[in-house]
């Protein structure tokens, strides 16, 4: 395993889109706080505020077709994937208009046509499905890799343990891709974990294994970028372990006993999106007036995904029992 | 040991006075026998007794007044030497025999289909039950073989082929013989009063509880007169059929095009599957009561004449079986001669609609563009508006009028 | 009328699998020991060697992470025939079972298909003991979203597998290891089956008999029994045990008007538990006795034989009861 440090270049217009992808997470996850205490949206809601630069730097570096896998806190994936604002805000308004449907809400974003499988919810479950869905390539002789989100909690799963050995004695293109941000809900890695250094165990089972700091969009891109271009190259499985930091609680109903408020301060000072826009400016590849520009762009983006979302309709009663099995025509 | 209780015959019976014992101690009872005659608010009733048996010893006095479901008398069933007694209560609770009571009565009962035999329900299997209820077969009457004695479909058959071989006037049986009168002296009011204030209380109930809706139609009686006419050419003066009988034939076959109609409204509507026509007897003393015709549908017009014929005298005479009072699905009021050209009825509650007839009489009418001169009758309907609305009423006046302009079809 | 065959039910679920392999290059079989030592029921001897390990995946012993790489592969436009080598085993994959096969398609407003095949191996009657002897078939029909088969007779073992790769849903399989070495008759041009639709085995009319898995021989033989008795029985054969298909079911009660419901599992919520419902709902007013069961004792199953027959339903068993219940 190894530290990837960054060194590199961008454009111009490479830095504003990554800038935009990040505060329009950012922007996004904290409407999305409002209107939950508006109880327009329901159930769980994960944010992923202070994480941006992981789903955007790791997601900046994959093809169109390659397969992302994510977990309960996705908003940030999806967006970085592409995924249209309304139709995240409406499936989390449980709306027809929602990128499931409605059927899903916010843990379960899916969009097939952006190969993006969810919205997985059951910590750790889906890592399996990363790798079948990566041995599928396999055999198909595709050459894209699946990309699979997870978080530390995750590791200390079976399920986490049984893909890594698949994935290796398989050789299979999957990416797993460890967000670190230290809690467990709001346990700490240290009393969940009897290696806290998660990247020892990526090589037990002969896997490449790389560590990044998930702050710094810029290594995040970098590092990512040399994974999926030694699974390509192999055909091989990665382990990319990400520190980065959840600003906010676990989800909306969350007291945060478990941690300081000063760790918080601490981490907010390596807040990835300052970091960027420093770095940014001190480029010059951005003016202030153009942030300041971008930030009212961003805002209007996701005003206007939650009015597309109150819009929105809701599925008839009647058809309750859809998507249960696959509608067949005829019957 | 049975214990033989004072029957529910109503939800608004409370209780009964017991005016004679028709069985003494040590006679043999048999399915069906009269054990006593009860007097009632609504007048004087034959309690029957549902199981074979011996009466062991009566409990009650001629003369007393009791509650329901009071012990009258201990029955020993017979096969049996004398085993438990069924402390059970639930006496006489029919669940599905909902009481369509006529305006007026008296009762007793005949086969509530799910109540109880020797003061306990009776174990019946769903499908007995069902072959049962369309067959019309009083489970009550049938011995069981299936698991714990209940009545399985095998018992049912086997009593339908007994059925069969059976003389088939089993609806109106014990006739005029039963025509002695009763001690009624001992009930406190007198039966003509009793009569009066049942009729009373339903009445009001049904104006108070019921939105009525009323239809009428006059109807043309030409084809139904000659056919009358032509029908009692061949009949002796016993077997001559009246209007009344082809009414309520024609009612019948109506109410069964229009189901609707022929049914209760208990926590909604609620169809009934027999078509049992009750039609109001007014009474010499005063008051009224409302025998029925049990399946007219089913029955020829001279069976439903030979009805009538014994019905009306054993009304006269309150002497009529609960079954003939409590069963009635729809009622017919049938003002007669001189009385009055149109009469609007008031519906007897849990009932859903009543039809009156007119007196039959000659006016002038405009038949294709002519003037002639026609027997007619107004016929109306009152209707409950929270069962059915005008187009149901329409549709059962229209099919009404389509069945006596052709008779033979009756 | 074509030939028919004899052969075993093994021969007939491998030939199955050997002509899904053939038919569809999407196909492939993984499991445990399906490859090199053959099977643990010797279902697949032979297949490694004729289509290549990547036709036959020898899996480790991860019923979680094969079961839902299988799942995975699905998603992602194979046709996986996932072997748990028994459903004693299935439960350290009901994770990948229920919140991911069963969810996917519904989560993901009808998105994302998930035609994954997952046999198992299943039953009772070998002295395998407690933790090896399990009935597990309601476990399963409980969960919309997937599909669940049980392989009653030799037709089934030779058709279900084929029908269950052309569903685009899950299917589940449960196969009856006791039932491996059982020759049987089929066409010679056997192949796939109708897997939406119970089957009645044997018309009859004066009880119906409804049951699926190891209970169908086991009823057919009662029948036999019976019918020199003069007692006339209908087997019904449940075979799809979701969705279950009631409507035969219900004919046939409402044909005989009594049913005796049959099967090895725990009687409390149970296959039958679930029939014996329907039929209460549905055919209440058909019914001239009540519902009666035969179903596996409460207990886990025992290892000695005299102890392990007396836990589930024999064919003596069912000829007394029926008995019973005709000739009080």
């Amino acid at each position: 395993m190894k530290k990837t440090k960054t060194s590199k270049r961008i454009s111009k217009a490479e830095g504003k889109r990554l800038l935009h992808q990040m505060q329009l997470i950012r922007r996004f996850e904290e409407k999305s706080a409002e209107v939950y205490t508006e109880t327009k949206i329901r159930g769980f809601l994960h944010l992923y505020v202070g994480e941006e630069a992981v789903a955007v730097g790791v997601i900046q570096a994959l093809d169109e077709d390659d397969y992302i896998l994510s977990t309960y806190r996705e908003h940030g994936h999806a967006l970085a994937r592409g995924m249209d604002p309304g139709a995240i805000m409406a499936e989390m308004y449980g709306k027809v208009e929602g990128c499931a449907m409605g059927r899903g809400g916010s843990m379960h974003l899916f969009d097939k046509n952006i190969h993006f499988y969810g919205g997985n919810a059951i910590v750790g479950g889906h890592l399996p499905l990363a790798v079948g869905m990566a041995l599928a390539s396999k055999k198909q002789g595709k050459k894209n890799v699946t990309c699979c989100f997870f978080g530390e909690g995750a590791a200390a799963e079976g399920e986490f343990h049984e893909s890594m050995n698949l994935a290796a004695l398989w050789d299979v293109p999957v990416l797993f891709l460890c967000e670190n941000n230290l809690y467990a809900m709001g346990t700490a890695l240290k009393y969940t974990h009897s290696e806290q250094q998660l990247e020892k165990k990526g090589p037990t089972y002969g896997i490449e294994t790389a560590t990044v700091n998930g702050m710094d969009l810029l290594e995040v891109m970098a590092a990512t970028q040399k994974a999926v271009d030694y699974i390509r190259k192999t055909g091989k499985p990665y382990f990319l372990v990400c520190y980065t930091y959840r600003f906010r609680a676990h989800s909306m109903f969350d007291a945060e006993l478990y941690r300081d408020k000063s760790e918080v301060e601490e981490w907010k000072k390596q807040d990835p999106i300052l970091q960027f826009k420093k770095f940014l400016l001190e480029e010059q590849l951005i003016t202030d007036k153009e942030i300041a520009a971008m930030e009212v762009a961003v805002e209007k983006q996701v005003q206007e995904a939650v009015d597309f979302a109150e819009k929105g309709s809701w599925e008839p009663v009647e058809d309750l029992c859809r998507y249960v099995y696959t509608e067949t025509q005829g019957s | 040991m049975i214990s033989f209780k004072m029957p529910s015959l109503g939800a608004d019976m409370e209780d009964g006075t017991l005016v004679e014992w028709r069985k003494q101690p040590g006679d043999l009872l048999k399915r069906g026998d009269i054990i006593a005659d009860v007097d009632t608010q609504k007048g004087l009733i034959e309690i029957e007794f549902f199981g074979d048996g011996v009466l062991e010893k009566q409990l009650v006095e001629e003369g007393h007044k009791v509650p329901v479901g009071t012990v009258l008398a201990l029955i020993r069933p017979t096969g049996d030497a004398g085993e438990l007694e069924m402390p059970e209560a639930a006496p006489k609770a029919k669940q599905e025999a909902v009481p369509t009571e006529p305006p007026t009565q008296e009762k007793k009962i005949t086969s509530p289909p799910v109540a109880e035999e020797k003061g306990k329900r009776i174990k019946i299997s769903p499908l007995a039950r069902k072959i049962a209820e369309m067959q019309q077969v009083d489970i009550s009457q049938v011995i069981g073989t299936g698991p714990e004695g209940a009545i399985v479909k095998a018992d049912i058959e086997k009593c339908l082929v007994e059925m069969k071989m059976a003389p088939e006037k089993e609806v109106v049986d014990k006739p005029a013989e039963v025509h002695q009168q009763e001690p009624l002296q001992q009930s406190a009011i007198p039966e003509s009063e009793a009569i009066r204030r049942a009729v009373a209380a339903a009445m009001s109930r049904s104006n108070q509880d019921i939105p009525h809706y009323y239809l009428e139609k006059r109807m043309d009686m030409s084809k139904a007169m000659a056919w009358l006419k032509e029908a009692n050419k061949e009949r002796t003066v016993q077997q001559r059929l009246l209007p009344v009988a082809l009414f309520i034939k024609a009612v019948a076959k109506a109410l069964d095009d229009v189901p609707d109609l022929n049914a209760v409204w208990e926590n909604g509507l609620q169809r009934k599957n027999e078509i049992n026509i009750g039609f109001v007897v007014s009474l010499r003393t005063g008051g009224i009561m409302v025998p029925a015709i049990l399946n007219a549908d089913t029955l020829s017009i001279d069976a439903i004449m030979a009805c009538l014929n014994d019905i009306i005298p054993r009304a006269r005479a309150f002497k009529l079986r609960s079954s003939e009072l409590s069963q009635s699905t729809f009622t017919i009021t049938s003002i007669g001669e001189g009385g009055g050209d149109k009469v609007f009825g008031v519906i007897y509650p849990p009932q859903v609609g009543i039809v009156g007839f007119g007196e039959i009489r000659e006016e002038a009418v405009v038949h294709e563009g002519m003037i002639g001169i026609k027997p007619i009758v107004d016929v109306t309907l009152a209707a409950d508006h929270r069962a059915t609305d005008g187009l149901v009423g329409g549709k059962f006046m229209a099919a009404l009028n389509k069945y006596l302009q052709n008779p033979a079809s009756l | 009328m074509s030939k028919t065959i004899t052969l075993t039910y093994r021969e007939a679920l491998k030939t199955a699998i050997r002509e899904a392999l053939q038919k569809d290059e999407r196909v492939f079989l993984m499991g445990e020991d399906v490859g090199h030592y053959g099977g643990a029921f010797a279902v697949s001897k032979g297949l490694l060697k004729e289509f290549g390990p990547e036709r036959i995946m020898d899996v480790p012993l991860s019923e979680s992470g094969f079961t839902g790489a299988g799942i995975g592969a699905a998603l992602a436009g194979m046709r996986p025939i996932v072997e748990i080598m028994t459903v004693n085993f299935s439960l350290l994959a009901m994770d990948q079972i229920f919140n991911n096969a069963a969810t996917l398609l519904h989560m993901s407003g009808g998105q994302l298909n998930v035609p994954v095949v997952i046999r198992m191996g299943c039953g009772i009657g070998r002295q395998l003991a407690a933790q090896h002897s399990h009935s597990w078939e309601p476990f399963y029909a409980h969960v919309p979203g997937i599909n669940v088969l049980a392989v009653g007779t030799h037709e089934d073992a030779r058709g279900m597998l084929l029908s269950a790769l052309e569903s685009p849903d899950p299917v589940i399989i449960f196969e009856y290891t006791s039932m491996l070495n059982l020759e049987g008759d089929i066409p010679e041009n056997a192949g796939a089956v109708d897997i939406r639709k119970a089957k009645i085995r044997r018309e009859g009319k004066d009880l119906s008999l409804i049951t699926y898995g190891t209970g169908v021989y086991k009823s057919l033989e009662a029948a036999e029994i019976l019918e020199r008795e003069g007692i006339d029985v209908e087997v019904v054969d449940l075979r799809v045990l979701r969705p279950l298909d009631e409507e035969t079911f219900l004919a046939s009660v409402a044909k005989t008007h009594r049913a005796l419901l049959v099967e090895d599992a725990w009687r409390s919520v149970s296959i039958s538990s679930e029939v014996s419902a329907r039929i209460m709902e549905k055919a209440f007013f058909e019914l001239d006795l009540p519902v009666e069961r035969l179903c596996g004792v409460e207990v886990p199953i025992p290892y000695p034989k005299h102890l392990e027959d007396a836990s589930v339903p024999q064919v003596q068993d069912i000829v007394d009861r029926v008995r019973k219940i005709l000739r009080p």
